[in-house]
């Protein structure tokens, strides 16, 4: 110290291990096995379309954002996200397309990371379902050996996709539109119909609960979610058999995927605890009243969505109670 | 009347680090050459310096006078001449004026003959005067003048006497090391207070990790006090008064007001030990024990410091720093001041000096935030630090006000764990400080 260089912070001097970056590269890693399932139903094909989207998502954020924030891991993220709520067969312009979308349309209009309302990996899709809604209807039956590649993955840019002929609809579809249900022994371990993560909800839960442990997910939303939408489908199973029971409910379509991974999204969930639970509420009602009543067999999405916008609401409404502040007389 | 609850809720958990002096008993360091004794040491009106260059003092002498009651004297913490009276660097980081005396190397340090009050005998008002003539403050940071918090306003009874030795910040042990090498002084100090004030009934706050502490003072109680030693949950910051009187009665104090108005005075431990040795050997408060500690210093210890004595001199003492030291800390790490510039002298509320390595310190990319809400798990008296630092960077100030930045105690626990390392704090320190310049009620 002779020559009395000396560091001069704002106190504290110290800080906890945590930053943006470990949050979100272990956001990452818990999606991993995710995307190692997804290849194990769908083979090459999974992998191609959430490689996809991932190089779509960085390549878009790099273009569009400030230099370093690809550091951050925010925009993998969105991409490796958006992938997984594709089917295997998507034509991949059509997800670059869609993952472009989501970063600059989902966070970067709104200020970059931290100041969008809603989540990023969502307003790609929504936009993917508005513009593509055949195509992102059009589910591969998993299986078919690994190098199989489904659907018409290479389609050229702005045409139509060939349609493919093996393809089976997703539980909830056959639900909805044909009335069978599916056996919920396929539905946990996934091997059933449907986008990337829509079908292994055991491994989007360890990845969750993992992510809970360290504290990188607040654990009030996915468990407000699940027991809503459990709750509720049980009592509505209980009046009208014809409905799907609870265990259906939360282990089919993209509710797990959903509720572990999207409405967890820091930036565009409720910040405070209360709210969480708010928040959770309140996607499980709307995921249920558009399955069972809407004209959709899947609301994961638009209950999100909806609950995103009411965030700021939320959060206004659930601050905390200041120290010091309870009505109350003091002796 | 004592609360099941020996903690509260949120609060954050850094590393204690206080393993590096907290058996390291404390030791006397000798007279530096020179000392530098600022003028304002205290919160409240500066002292009116009464000497002059040339002027010869000795150890105890008055140097400045307090100027008014929310003040206190300034005493020379050694025998020497005046040397300058002037600006030179203060710890918080500003300048003040102050003396510089440079020590008599071959003065006894013996005080002038001097009469040690006879506290059974006095009246409340000469207690107070006594203390506040003996320059005693807070020690345990903020430097609150000790003799006002003995004076509580006629309007309020006060039932408890709270005395705080929770000490939750990492690496400081004075505090700690007082109670287990001096736990009579401290409940002498805190038998002067409950019969100045009245008060009936005492509680001593001690975090769970100090049970030697804790454990010295259960064996010294006097029997005929009714003193209670209150084991607490090791928490950051447990020892933040609101936070500690709430542990202790169960009570929240309302905000905006003082601890008083639910009945309780709090004390720090080293302020009362200081107000012991007032009425021990009638000296006034000139030196103080002070942690000098963190990796980055060669010799960590808890020494008995002559208040004045440079950052420079006492770092020097302790073997010096090494390679790697990047940031010297006055305080602890979470509220204490980082000083660029080793002249600044050790003062009355200094609890700690804390030399930090490279890799230590909060250097490192900024990022928004992402809310993820941890700072609303962290903060003590449960704001939205979230918000509230949006609103600071727009510099919002009015909605700021009300969000309860008033309630802010700049404990630092949001910025402590925030993970995007939003200067939170700071923000809110540079906050306050522009309301109080628009608006001298408000903050």
């Amino acid at each position: 110290m002779s020559t009395e260089k000396l560091v001069v912070t704002a106190s504290p001097h110290i800080r906890s291990q945590d930053s943006v970056p470990r949050i979100m590269w272990h956001v990452v890693a818990s999606l991993v096995p995710v995307v190692l399932a997804a290849a194990w139903f769908f083979g090459v094909s999974a992998l191609l379309q959430i490689a996809t989207a991932v190089i779509a998502a960085v390549l878009t954020e790099r273009l569009t954002g400030k230099g370093g924030a690809i550091a951050d891991g925010s925009a993998t993220i969105t991409g490796l996200l958006l992938g997984l709520t594709l089917p295997a067969g998507f034509p991949l312009w059509m997800t670059a397309l869609g993952t472009a979308f989501a970063i600059i349309f989902g966070k970067q209009v709104w200020g970059g990371l931290g100041q969008n309302v809603f989540n990023p990996a969502l307003v790609g899709r929504a936009f993917l379902q508005a513009a593509f809604p055949v195509a992102i209807t059009t589910w591969p039956s998993p299986g078919g050996g690994f190098f199989a590649l489904h659907g018409d993955l290479f389609a050229i840019p702005l045409t139509h996709p060939l349609p493919n002929a093996v393809t089976s609809a997703t539980p909830l579809g056959l639900l909805k539109f044909e009335g069978k249900g599916t056996a919920i022994s396929n539905l946990v371990i996934g091997s059933t119909g449907g986008s990337l993560g829509e079908t292994a909800a055991l491994v989007i839960l360890a990845g969750g609960v993992y992510l809970a442990w360290r504290g990188y997910l607040n654990w009030r939303v996915p468990v407000s979610i699940l027991a809503t939408v459990m709750a509720l489908s049980a009592i509505i199973h209980f009046i009208d058999a014809t409905k799907p029971g609870a265990l259906f409910m939360i282990f089919s379509g993209g509710l797990m995927l959903g509720a572990v991974y999207m409405a967890t999204d820091m930036v565009t969930s409720p910040i405070t605890n209360l709210g969480k639970w708010v928040f959770g509420v309140g996607i499980g009602i709307l995921v249920v009243v558009i399955r069972v009543w809407g004209g959709l067999p899947e609301g994961v999405m638009y209950a999100i969505l909806f609950m995103n916008a009411l965030t700021p609401f939320i959060n206004r409404a659930t601050q905390p109670r200041v120290f010091g502040t309870r009505l109350v007389s003091v002796t | 009347m004592m609360s099941f609850a020996t903690g509260f809720r949120h609060g954050v958990h850094p590393p204690e680090e206080k393993g590096l002096t907290s058996h390291v008993p404390i030791r006397r360091m000798p007279y530096p050459d020179e000392l530098v004794l600022p003028l304002r040491q205290h919160a409240g009106k500066p002292a009116k310096v009464c000497v002059k260059t040339g002027d010869h003092v000795e150890r105890g002498d008055v140097l400045g006078e307090a100027d008014g009651f929310m003040s206190v004297p300034i005493h020379a913490s050694a025998a020497g001449t005046v040397v300058d009276v002037g600006w030179w660097p203060h710890p918080d980081g500003s300048m003040a004026e102050s003396v510089r005396i440079k020590v008599d190397r071959f003065a006894p340090q013996v005080a002038r003959p001097r009469m040690v009050p006879h506290w059974e005998g006095l009246t409340t008002q000469q207690v107070v005067k006594a203390v506040q003539d003996a320059g005693v403050v807070g020690l345990g940071g903020a430097a609150f003048p000790t003799h006002v918090k003995l004076a509580p306003p006629k309007d309020h009874h006060v039932h408890t006497l709270i005395i705080n030795g929770a000490e939750c910040e990492p690496y400081l042990t004075s505090d700690h090391r007082t109670m287990v090498e001096y736990p009579g002084r401290v409940h002498f100090g805190i038998r002067v207070m409950m019969r100045a004030m009245g008060v009936l009934k005492c509680v001593i706050g001690v975090e769970k990790n100090k049970p030697d502490a804790i454990e010295a003072l259960r064996r010294t109680v006097p029997d005929d006090l009714d003193v209670a030693i209150l084991p607490l949950t090791v928490k950051y910051p447990q020892g933040a008064e609101k936070m500690l009187i709430h542990a202790v009665t169960g009570v929240e104090v309302p905000s905006g007001k003082l601890p008083v108005t639910v009945g309780v005075v709090v004390q720090n431990v080293g302020s009362v030990s200081a107000i012991a040795e007032v009425f021990e050997t009638g000296l006034p408060l000139i030196e103080r024990i002070v942690t000098v500690s963190g990796h980055g210093l060669r010799r960590p210890a808890n020494l008995i410091v002559p208040v004045g004595t440079k950052l420079r001199d006492l770092l020097a003492y302790c073997d010096g720093v090494t390679a790697e030291a990047a940031e010297v800390i006055i305080g602890g790490p979470m509220m204490g001041q980082a000083l660029a510039n080793l002249d600044a002298p050790v003062i009355k509320g200094t609890t700690g000096v804390v030399v930090l390595e490279k890799g230590e310190t909060r250097e490192a990319a900024v990022y928004p935030c992402i809310h993820c809400g941890r700072c609303l798990d962290a903060c003590p008296v449960f704001l939205n630090p979230s918000l509230l630092g949006d609103y600071a960077r727009t510099q919002q100030y009015e909605q700021m006000v009300d969000l309860h930045l008033s309630d802010c105690m700049l404990c630092g626990s949001c910025a402590y764990v925030c993970p995007a390392n939003i200067p939170l704090s700071q923000l809110f320190q540079a906050s306050k400080l522009a309301l109080r310049r628009a608006q001298p009620a408000v903050a």
